[in-house]
């Protein structure tokens, strides 16, 4: 393994792992307790909690999330589930931050 | 039982400086809403609103009024000089005592609380003007007005955000007609449109960046607004005996709570105070041919609002008109419920209905008449006025022709 895969995968470990301590408390949950595939709503994160995260996100990243709550399927932001989170983050910090 | 009938009202917002230039607008379905002009706007992601345009406070007031009249202030007396000329009364002696002033605001002065933050958080200052706090206070506008007028009976300011006018004008109803009051000032005043008080509402989530299309399937969210709108609420034989001019007569109000959320509406709250309204005003649901709607343009009290509407009028809900005129002014949060009861006015008096503008598709969760782009024409025998605000707390005003 070369040292920029290394960095590279370090780097998306620490995204999965800051999106899920998010989802985590929002949930009052044990991270080790959020599952890739479970949505925010098996998770019990209702409307205001998503918009509280959404905001936690863009706090721990430094980065601009698009999404509006009036039409949440619309917004490029797709929150489907723990991992579409996880690589919407990833895709909006290869956007904003190149990388 | 004593009776209420309105006999003045005055405005100053987004569509106009006064209640002609406004309901010439909601005739048109003319559009206030355009781009934010204020401090900081390239820092906002939502840059529009339905600002007041073309206004120099300092041709108005002078300079010591400046000093303590905050924006929001400033309207509710610009609104409440045309209401109090249009009304021809002057309060003294026993009158005065018997008259008092009601309004709503949820922010109060939040343009003095954002520059007087600046001056101290951001410009680093240890001193601050000596009349902020008389002047931010959420009481300023109603104690002005009373102090301008000589209005000595009850007097108050109502926040309860959106809903707070509605409250308002719904007290001021129930104090003359419980033989408190003779004659109450009354409606509310916003004045959000600085830089905090946009950017916290952009936080929300719930704000349009383009258009505010109450109603609409492609409908993204509410747009701000900013203004007044003041009413003189008097009784019946106390106008009669002067023979002044009745604009519409108030016939019942109920307010409830939905005690249920923060910020996410309840059909079943909703219903049960329109159904509250009517009843108060011994109102058959099929007399009521118009209803201006909170109408929010969010997903989410549109559609609970038509089903409130649908359940509480059942059959004749498919038979009444229902607008939201926030398409055209902008959502005056605390001062909203006013400036719309100038569209319920116009529909009793001038059989006119404002109407829903922006209304681009169909949805079928808002299956009801919502008055499409269009102004109409109709005799509106009784009307409702509906404010559902967050924190579930939601105050409907019905009004009647005049008598």
């Amino acid at each position: 393994m070369t040292p920029e895969t290394r960095r590279g995968v370090s780097m998306s470990e620490t995204v999965r792992d800051k999106v899920i301590g998010i989802i985590a408390e929002q949930a009052v949950l044990e991270p080790g307790d959020v599952t890739m595939e479970a949505t925010l709503e098996d998770l019990g994160i209702d409307s205001l909690g998503l918009v509280e995260s959404i905001f936690a996100i863009e706090e721990a990243f430094d980065i601009q999330v698009p999404f509006n709550a009036n039409a949440p399927e619309d917004s490029a932001f797709d929150i489907s589930s723990v991992a579409a989170i996880i690589a919407a983050v990833e895709g909006l910090l290869a956007e904003q931050k190149g990388g | 039982m004593r009776r209420v009938v309105i006999t003045g009202q005055g405005t100053i917002n987004a569509l106009g400086h006064d209640v002609p230039a406004t309901l010439e607008a909601m005739r048109e379905g003319r559009c206030g809403i355009g781009e934010l002009d204020l401090r900081d706007v390239e820092r906002l992601s939502v840059r529009i609103g339905g600002q007041v345009k073309g206004y120099d406070p300092d041709t108005l007031f002078n300079r010591q009024q400046i000093a303590l009249y905050d924006r929001f202030t400033q309207f509710t007396l610009i609104a409440a000089h045309q209401a109090l000329d249009g009304a021809g009364l002057t309060f003294a002696g026993e009158l005065a005592t018997r008259s008092g002033v009601v309004l709503g605001t949820a922010g109060g002065g939040v343009n003095t609380w954002d520059e007087n933050y600046r001056s101290v958080y951001e410009e680093g200052k240890n001193r601050v003007h000596p009349f902020v706090v008389p002047k931010l206070m959420n009481n300023a506008a109603a104690s002005h007005v009373s102090m301008e007028w000589n209005l000595k009976g009850p007097s108050f300011s109502v926040a309860t955000a959106c809903a707070s006018s509605n409250h308002a004008m719904g007290l001021a109803f129930q104090l003359i007609r419980g033989g408190v009051a003779d004659v109450m000032v009354t409606g509310g005043s916003e004045a959000m449109l600085s830089f905090g008080g946009v950017k916290a509402w952009e936080g929300l989530r719930v704000m349009s960046k383009d258009a505010c299309r109450p109603f609409s399937a492609n409908r993204n969210g509410m747009v701000q607004g900013e203004g007044a709108a003041v009413f003189i609420f008097e009784e019946y034989e106390h106008a009669k005996k002067r023979g002044a001019e009745i604009l519409a007569e108030v016939v019942g109000f109920a307010m409830t709570s939905d005690a249920a959320d923060i910020v996410m509406p309840s059909e079943q709250g909703a219903s049960r105070t329109i159904a509250g309204a009517l009843k108060d005003a011994r109102l058959n649901r099929d007399e009521v041919a118009y209803i201006n709607a909170h109408g929010t343009g969010t997903a989410a009290n549109d559609r609970v609002e038509c089903a409130a509407v649908a359940d509480a009028f059942g059959h004749h809900a498919n038979e009444l008109m229902i607008s939201s005129t926030k398409s055209m002014h902008g959502h005056l949060i605390g001062g909203t419920g006013a400036v719309e009861l100038l569209a319920c006015i116009m529909a009793l008096k001038d059989g006119v209905i404002a109407p829903t503008i922006g209304y681009e598709e169909p949805d079928p969760e808002c299956a009801l008449d919502v008055v499409p782009n269009e102004a109409r024409e109709a005799r509106v025998e009784a009307c409702l006025s509906n404010a559902f605000a967050f924190g579930g707390l939601n105050a409907v005003l019905a009004l009647r022709r005049a008598p």
